[in-house]
């Protein structure tokens, strides 16, 4: 293949990683922009996911289109109840003091993993493609369903900024993140906000787990890398910037695709790695973040 | 309609209230005066729930709302103008004041009655909350309150650091609001302010009330406010 179409089908590959991770890292920078939680279970959040959209596969019977679109609202809706659950049992007894709660969800991240291992197994399982077509452009073909990831998840990122700009629950959430003594002061019910943000974070992890699992196979330490990645992505977008992560994920997702493609993708996690270190030395708030107030 | 009795509260092991009591009643404006740090906002954090109380009562209306979650004394009808405004300052005075009615499902007639009284947000209605001036943040606090229509108003240090013509349309409010049957608390540290709205004037030392007296007639060189205020 020449370099051009070699580079287009990196830039293709790029953006369905800067896809599944914009919507991974946005949940994550939701959870700590609006409650200061850096949430280290993310990563299981996703993972559980992937094995759930597994399970799925299994129960419902019929063409793989309809137990896809199962996983799609059943996977986020446990994921977030679990979420949710974890901030009233957990998180909150803590008083979301920020140290406690890093360790509480490295404890999260074991537990979670570990009820995979037991349930799930140790082994990596597909779960299938809900289509199977090609688009053939005049140098290669390419995956259809890997194109749909893409389009997904770029409506359920816009479903969210919707509902962060537009409506009440958003105007409340926006709120409580400014100022939660005040917010309380006008009848918002802070405890129930968290929550809910905090299901709404693992559920986006969830859902980019769905849809990025007929790709990668479900296993019950796929955690990690996304895990890290999010972290990449909103320490470079600036946490709590949505705006910020969604530009910084495709610049790591692009890059990596690139870079990946043309040599190796471990030189693509090390130059990432740098990038972070860079902008943590010369601009600690990230790239659209403002300083922490 | 609202009473303090004997309450004690304070920030982890630092008690601020000690035994502190008031009350006041609908149509009535009462002035909370005393030196900084004596334990005024303190009081009006512990109405809000911000700040619990570790013994004494408050009662709104025969109920008792100590006991209450901060998010829940609010939808009983207090609305709250902390000191330093405390606007949702990246949000939209549009935002703000949506919030407002939010608190209590308030609609739209009572924004557009809100808005009748301070018209310089209506024409700002798009601008984030933080731009404002000074006096306009302290009418988007006083506007916010009032979204929820409520039957107490807590006003902590309105006027500070306002001109005198913001002082004069706050205090033509707080009138306004008080014929229509609105219970005042308002924590003021000038004594002319003070004796333009109020009723009574209570003295808060060292977090009780050391003495309540009628506004009327009251000289602005009273000995009251030399000893308490320290004018
Ligand atoms: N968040 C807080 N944490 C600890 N102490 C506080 C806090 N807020 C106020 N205080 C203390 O409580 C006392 C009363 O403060 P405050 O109620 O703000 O006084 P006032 O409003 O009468 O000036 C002061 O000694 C102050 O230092
Ligand atoms: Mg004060």
């Amino acid at each position: 293949m020449d370099f051009g179409p070699f580079l287009l089908l990196a830039l293709m590959e790029g953006l369905v990683t800067a896809a599944v991770l914009a919507l991974t890292a946005s949940g994550l920078s939701l959870a700590f922009g609006i409650m200061r939680v850096v949430n280290v279970a993310h990563g299981a959040f996703f993972m559980l996911g992937a094995v759930l959209a597994w399970f799925v596969s299994q129960w419902v019977p019929g063409p793989a289109a309809l137990s896809f679109a199962a996983a799609l609202v059943i996977c986020p809706l446990i994921v977030g109840g679990i979420a949710a659950l974890a901030d009233t049992v957990v998180l909150k007894r803590l008083n979301y003091e920020p140290e406690a709660t890093i360790v509480a969800t490295i404890g999260l991240l074991y537990i979670l993993e570990q009820a995979a291992l037991s349930f799930f197994g140790p082994d990596a399982r597909p779960v299938p493609a809900p289509l199977n077509f090609r688009i053939q452009l005049p140098w290669f073909g390419y995956s259809g369903y890997k194109l749909m990831v893409v389009v997904g998840a770029a409506l359920v990122l816009l479903a969210v900024w919707l509902i962060l700009r537009h409506t009440k629950a958003g105007l409340v959430m926006r709120a409580t993140q400014i100022d939660r003594d005040t917010a309380r002061a006008f009848g918002i019910n802070v405890d129930r906000v968290y929550a809910g943000v905090f299901a709404m974070g693992a559920g986006l992890a969830a859902i980019a787990a769905v849809l990025i699992v007929p790709i990668q196979q479900a296993h019950y330490l796929m955690g990690g890398d996304p895990l890290l990645l999010s972290f990449i992505v909103v320490i470079i977008g600036g946490l709590g910037s949505l705006r910020g992560t969604l530009v910084a994920a495709l610049l790591i997702g692009l890059s990596d695709g690139v870079i990946s493609t043309f040599f190796a993708p471990t030189l693509a996690k090390i130059i990432a790695t740098l990038v972070v270190a860079l902008v943590l030395v010369f601009r600690p708030q990230g790239l659209f973040g403002t300083r922490a107030a | 309609m609202l009473r303090l009795d004997d309450l004690q509260a304070g920030y982890g092991a630092v008690q601020v209230l000690h035994g502190l009591s008031l009350s006041v009643a609908t149509g009535e404006v009462l002035c909370v005066m005393g030196r900084n740090g004596a334990g005024k906002s303190t009081m009006l954090k512990a109405i809000m729930g911000q700040v619990r109380t570790s013994a004494g009562t408050i009662d709104l209306d025969g109920t008792r709302i100590d006991p209450l979650p901060a998010h829940e004394v609010s939808r009983h009808g207090i609305g709250y103008v902390p000191q330093g405004r405390r606007l949702f300052g990246d949000l939209t005075v549009a935002e703000n004041i949506e919030i407002g009615l939010m608190t209590r499902n308030r609609g739209a007639a009572v924004r557009e009655r809100v808005l009748d009284l301070f018209p310089r947000l209506r024409e700002r209605m798009g601008q984030i909350s933080r731009t404002l001036s000074g006096g306009e943040q302290q009418m988007l606090a006083i506007a916010r309150a009032l979204c929820l229509e409520p039957k107490v108003l807590l006003l902590d240090e309105p006027t500070e650091g306002l001109q005198p013509s913001m002082i004069a349309l706050i205090r033509d409010t707080v009138i306004a609001l008080k014929g229509t049957g609105v219970a005042t608390i308002l924590v003021e540290q000038r004594v002319d302010a003070a004796l333009s709205v109020a009723d009574r004037i209570a003295f808060v030392v060292g977090g009780r009330v050391a003495e309540t007296v009628d506004a009327a007639g009251l000289s602005p060189n009273a000995p009251e406010f030399i000893n308490h205020v320290g004018v």
